[in-house]
């Protein structure tokens, strides 16, 4: 019972960072139907980024308390994903806009081979440490112990989700996404201007990329400049799980996943007699995504592709 | 009193080898009620979205309100005045009545993306003013009672009547409906008709392309005829009606 519930904990706290990723992917899908792969390395490169203005401001002496310090750190890091997710847009996806789909796909992947290398050159190829600046306090829950990073982790994410509805239900910006998504050509002739939307999606996608970037860091206690690939297509399966280009769906499935992933990693040992173990985690998140294209390719939540106009 | 609100000259569109506007010139004024007719291929959906800047002319000159139009945004063109509706009712499906109208007040409002992200009292008292405006346009079509259903909900004339409240949401100048009664019984065209005779007299100036020739005749002032690409007739309904060449476009030659 004890390890049942550590591992719903463990899930939320991991399926709520998929979920944020998760929406970067599906609201792009949802305007472009474009999979902007190059999402995972801007997650990678928000982790990075914060992490090295921690240390810079460690390193000069700056005093500040930890969380103050990583909130100072992430207001840096997430312009520089914003300005790098509006430029992949503006250079690897625009001029592609009518060209077959293929195409940009292809762009896709290769960006984010661009962005890995750079990274590699940046950061180098070794692990980065997330620097020890958080408090490493632990909870009891019912037997199962949950740190107050996690709990921070949980927390954050349910505001910035909510934030993000807001703003899409409840705002101009919003709206103009929604009609954008619907029919490209008929906001266009009601007067907005679909290039500015279509840039703004790419960084608020890239924003909450990067504080998940952040997060996933947080809670491993390290980067690497390939963690995007695999974060990224366990986000990417989120969204497809949600189905693709719904919003709620991309929350559902990222927190769907990661609880799977957690209690499939926890139960694996012993189901197959210790001849695996959780560090086979990751099948259960492709096992997922194959059954669901198999079974359900339009997602959970997704209904296939409304007639566009 | 006459004055130009509209003016093209020398339109021409071409898709691959077909000419689908050959030398276009039309001249629309202040406060009149246009009509653009002509038989089914003739050219008439091809010069609204090339005047709603969805298709970009490939010479011409384009000018509304005293602005230069020739190959610009759609967007530019909303903002300068000219809206439209569709042949084939094309609304966001999903969002509700309310919210199909507020984007159409996209382009009338001033807060800022990131305005719209923070949220000043500023923005949300314009978000507040956008609703109201909203409503009082269902009302002014007649539709207020559908105002939260989802657009794919409403019935195909109330449909018609959501496109056109869009449509007024970005304050036109010129309104373009794209054959606005199609598919509408009789009860519903006479009601269409007095509804655009009410936006005229509040000052709207509206082009009309429509088939219903009954409808075209009783309410257009002037009237151009498209066919194959070019006009060939233009001028008042009577006069149109009888112009030999018009009838030729419709009906043929008679035999010698």
């Amino acid at each position: 019972m004890d390890i049942f519930l550590q591992q719903i904990i463990n899930g939320l706290v991991v399926g709520g960072i998929y979920a944020l990723i998760a929406l970067g992917y599906t609201m792009v899908y949802g305007i472009l139907q474009l999979i902007n792969f190059a999402h995972g390395e801007i997650v990678m490169i928000g982790a990075m980024v914060t992490i090295s203005c921690i240390n810079f401001l460690v390193g000069h002496n700056v005093n500040l308390s930890g969380p103050v310090l990583l909130t100072v750190s992430i207001a840096m890091a997430i312009p520089v994903t914003m300005l790098l997710g509006y430029l992949i847009e503006r250079v690897a996806y625009r001029p592609l806009r009518k060209a077959p789909r293929m195409a940009p796909l292809i762009t896709a992947i290769g960006l984010s081979i661009v962005l890995q290398q750079a990274a590699t050159m940046i950061w180098g190829k070794n692990y980065v440490p997330f620097p020890a600046i958080l408090p490493t306090d632990v909870l009891e829950i019912g037997g199962a112990s949950i740190t107050t990073l996690q709990v921070a982790i949980i927390i954050l994410t349910a505001v910035i989700l909510t934030g993000l509805f807001l703003l899409i239900e409840r705002t101009k910006l919003g709206r103009a996404m929604r009609a954008t998504a619907q029919s490209p050509d008929v906001a266009r002739l009601m007067g907005v201007n679909v290039n500015t939307i279509i840039s703004m999606t790419f960084m608020i996608g890239s924003a909450l990329g990067a504080i998940a970037g952040v997060l996933v860091a947080a809670n491993y206690d390290q980067a690497h400049a390939y963690m995007g690939f695999m974060v990224g297509l366990k986000a990417f399966t989120a969204a497809v799980l949600g189905g693709i280009g719904n919003l709620g769906g991309a929350v559902l499935g990222g927190i769907l996943l990661g609880i799977i992933e957690s209690i499939g990693s926890g139960y694996l040992g012993d189901l197959t007699g210790g001849f695996l173990g959780s560090q086979y985690k990751d099948i259960f998140a492709f096992l997922v995504l194959i059954l669901v294209l198999i079974f359900r390719p339009s997602g959970l939540m997704g209904e296939r592709v409304a007639e566009r106009a | 009193m006459t004055e130009a609100l509209l003016e093209i000259n020398g339109i021409h569109k071409r898709f691959g080898g077909l000419h689908a506007l050959n030398d276009i010139a039309l001249t629309i004024n202040k406060g009149e009620i246009y009509g653009l007719i002509g038989p089914n291929g003739a050219g008439k959906t091809t010069l609204f979205n090339v005047l709603t800047g969805l298709y970009q002319p490939d010479e011409g000159k384009f000018t509304f309100n005293g602005r230069d139009l020739f190959r610009q945004k759609p967007y530019v063109v909303v903002e300068s005045g000219i809206a439209r509706t569709f042949q084939n009712i094309r609304l966001f499906a999903n969002m509700s009545a309310l919210e199909n109208v507020m984007v159409g007040r996209h382009v009338r409002s001033k807060a800022s993306v990131f305005g719209a992200i923070l949220r000043p009292p500023s923005a949300r008292k314009e978000e507040a003013n956008i609703r109201i405006r909203a409503q009082e346009l269902l009302d002014y079509v007649g539709i207020p009672q559908h105002a939260e259903e989802l657009a794919c909900n409403l019935s195909y004339g109330d449909q018609r009547r959501l496109e056109i409240a869009r449509a007024l949401a970005t304050d036109p100048k010129l309104l373009a409906l794209d054959e606005p009664a199609a598919g509408m019984n009789p009860k519903e065209t006479e009601e269409l008709k007095a509804l655009m005779q009410k936006i005229r007299n509040d000052g709207v100036t509206i082009l009309l392309i429509e088939h219903d020739v009954k409808l075209i005749m009783g309410l257009c002032d002037r009237i151009a005829v498209l066919d194959y690409g070019k006009k060939i007739a233009e001028g008042l309904p009577e006069a149109v009606k009888s112009n030999p060449r018009v009838i030729e476009a419709y009906l043929g030659v008679a035999p010698e």
